[in-house]
């Protein structure tokens, strides 16, 4: 299979396994452009591409936009804080006033979980969902399993736990859909409090003791608890959480062997990860960050390619 | 009608490419400052055959060479039905201050080896880039482009392919120009 099965990324739901190989190696080639003395290349210098963000964002906002300038793209970035969506215009308005300057790819994060579907269906450009809301967080998912990819060898087989907020985490079902698609085995750890009723229909059990958890995997992707996301009190205090969901160092030292630390940024340090933990080698935390851009860089090569002229 | 015609046959490819080596020779002595790039895919299986006997006559070990992937610096990107699926990228090298001779089976339109300069320039300023095909069509030039080392000169219609076959891939060494209408 040389081309995508689909034309957008809306999420990995949507993707089939070959899809997910070709995304990967298209990677492994920008990785090595991007450690190229001249880390350019002329792809997609006529294509432009709109960077959407209706939530706040740093590294997820950095990685595509230095992704679409290594590709040789045009960009125009759009945050919504500082937009006409607070004078009261609607999404589709929003997005076609910016397709009317000619933008062949969106790329988009919105608070409300299905904008980037919405959009899909609406307008005529190639979309791509940076996050929306508590749905799906495709190319953190893709980083995710691609990290994991080149620190074990393969994805197959491999055990998952994802600790910490899945209720509200796109992250976590993105990285769900696609490590099941990948073949590994995924469970998840955390406050039943912060656990989705849906679990079961997803493949997914639950650990509700991390020690057990950790003991159990290979891989351990932390997640970040969400207050921006939390309307009530799941957990009774952050100190609490991370007395009895905190990832440190003695944790670690208490297990029998080596397990690969995952997280997708920002960290809570001290809450969800301790600083010894995020700071160690086992933690994949910045090559998961290197990983992004090429990520990036060849989910756009591959949807741009489906732009005819 | 389908018609195919042998241009080079096994024993005229391994002495084209002896007389290839011996005018490189000519050109880089001993090679101290030169790296040979061939071009992927087809590319570096020439470069392959080149550095072999290259090693052999000049009896050393320490040739410098890569093979260049050029798919992200391609100009047809949207122009496919399908994208164009990279190749391996081995280029563990600074090409700085260095002569290179870029290497690919088949000159026909120049795109690929405009390319292939472009990417070229992203692993340092070379002092100066030759060009080494195996097959040149000549007049199917859409780009200002000439080799200085040329295997067979062809004169070909654009109905007309060729196709280089080498022995790692298709079980022997030959050179078909095939017609189709």
């Amino acid at each position: 299979m040389s081309n995508l099965s689909v034309d957008h990324l809306l999420g990995i739901k949507y993707l089939i396994k070959s899809d997910i190989d070709l995304i990967f190696k298209t990677a492994d080639n920008f990785k090595k452009i991007i450690n190229q003395p001249i880390k350019k290349v002329p792809s997609l210098r006529d294509i432009t591409i709109a960077n959407l963000f209706f939530e706040n964002s740093t590294r997820t906002k950095l990685s595509f936009e230095l992704a679409e300038k290594r590709l040789s793209a045009d960009v125009i970035n759009f945050a919504s804080a500082s937009s006409s969506v607070t004078k009261g215009e609607t999404l589709l308005d929003t997005v076609n006033n910016i397709l009317a300057m000619k933008v062949d790819i969106v790329v988009m994060r919105h608070p409300n979980p299905g904008a980037s579907v919405f959009l899909s269906r609406n307008i005529d450009a190639k979309i791509v969902n940076a996050g929306d809301g508590t749905h799906e967080h495709p190319t953190q998912a893709l980083l995710d399993a691609y990290s994991i990819r080149e620190k074990h060898g393969e994805v197959a087989g491999k055990k998952i736990v994802i600790i910490g907020d899945i209720l509200h985490s796109r992250v976590a079902l993105s990285n769900i859909y696609c490590l099941q698609k990948l073949g590994a085995e995924v469970k998840v750890c955390g406050p039943s409090s912060l656990m989705p009723k849906h679990l079961d229909a997803l493949g997914v059990t639950h650990f509700s003791d991390l020690k057990e958890a950790l003991e159990w995997c290979d891989v351990a992707n932390v997640l970040r608890i969400q207050l921006e996301r939390q309307d009530v009190n799941y957990f009774p205090s952050l100190r609490e959480y991370a007395m009895v969901y905190g990832v440190n160092k003695d944790v670690l030292d208490g297990l029998e062997k080596e397990i690969t630390i995952m997280h997708p940024g920002p960290i809570n340090r001290g809450v969800e990860l301790s600083s010894d933990v995020a700071d160690s080698k086992h933690a994949i935390i910045l090559d998961q960050v290197e990983n992004g851009v090429a990520i990036r860089m060849a989910v756009l090569y591959l949807l741009a390619g489906k732009i005819k002229n | 009608m389908i018609g195919e015609r042998q241009i080079l046959n096994q024993k005229d490819i391994q002495i084209t490419i002896e007389r290839l080596c011996q005018q490189l020779i000519e050109h880089h002595g001993d090679f101290n400052n030169t790296v040979i790039v061939g071009v992927q895919p087809r590319g570096t299986f020439l470069s392959y055959r080149i550095i072999a006997k290259l090693k052999q006559l000049l009896n050393t070990n320490n040739l410098e060479s890569g093979s260049l992937d050029i798919s992200f610096y391609r100009d047809d990107l949207r122009r496919r039905d399908e994208p164009i699926v990279p190749e391996v990228m081995d280029m563990n090298l600074s090409l700085e201050g260095k002569n290179v001779v870029l290497i690919d089976d088949v000159l026909f339109t120049g795109r690929s080896i405009r390319s292939a300069i472009d990417a070229l320039m992203a692993f340092g300023r070379p002092k100066s880039v030759e060009l080494l095909t195996l097959i040149d069509r000549r007049f199917s030039r859409d780009l200002p482009i000439q080799p200085n080392y040329v295997g067979r000169t062809i004169d070909a219609i654009d109905s007309e392919r060729v196709i280089v076959e080498w022995k790692e891939v298709n079980g022997k060494d030959r050179i078909l120009m095939v017609k189709s209408d």
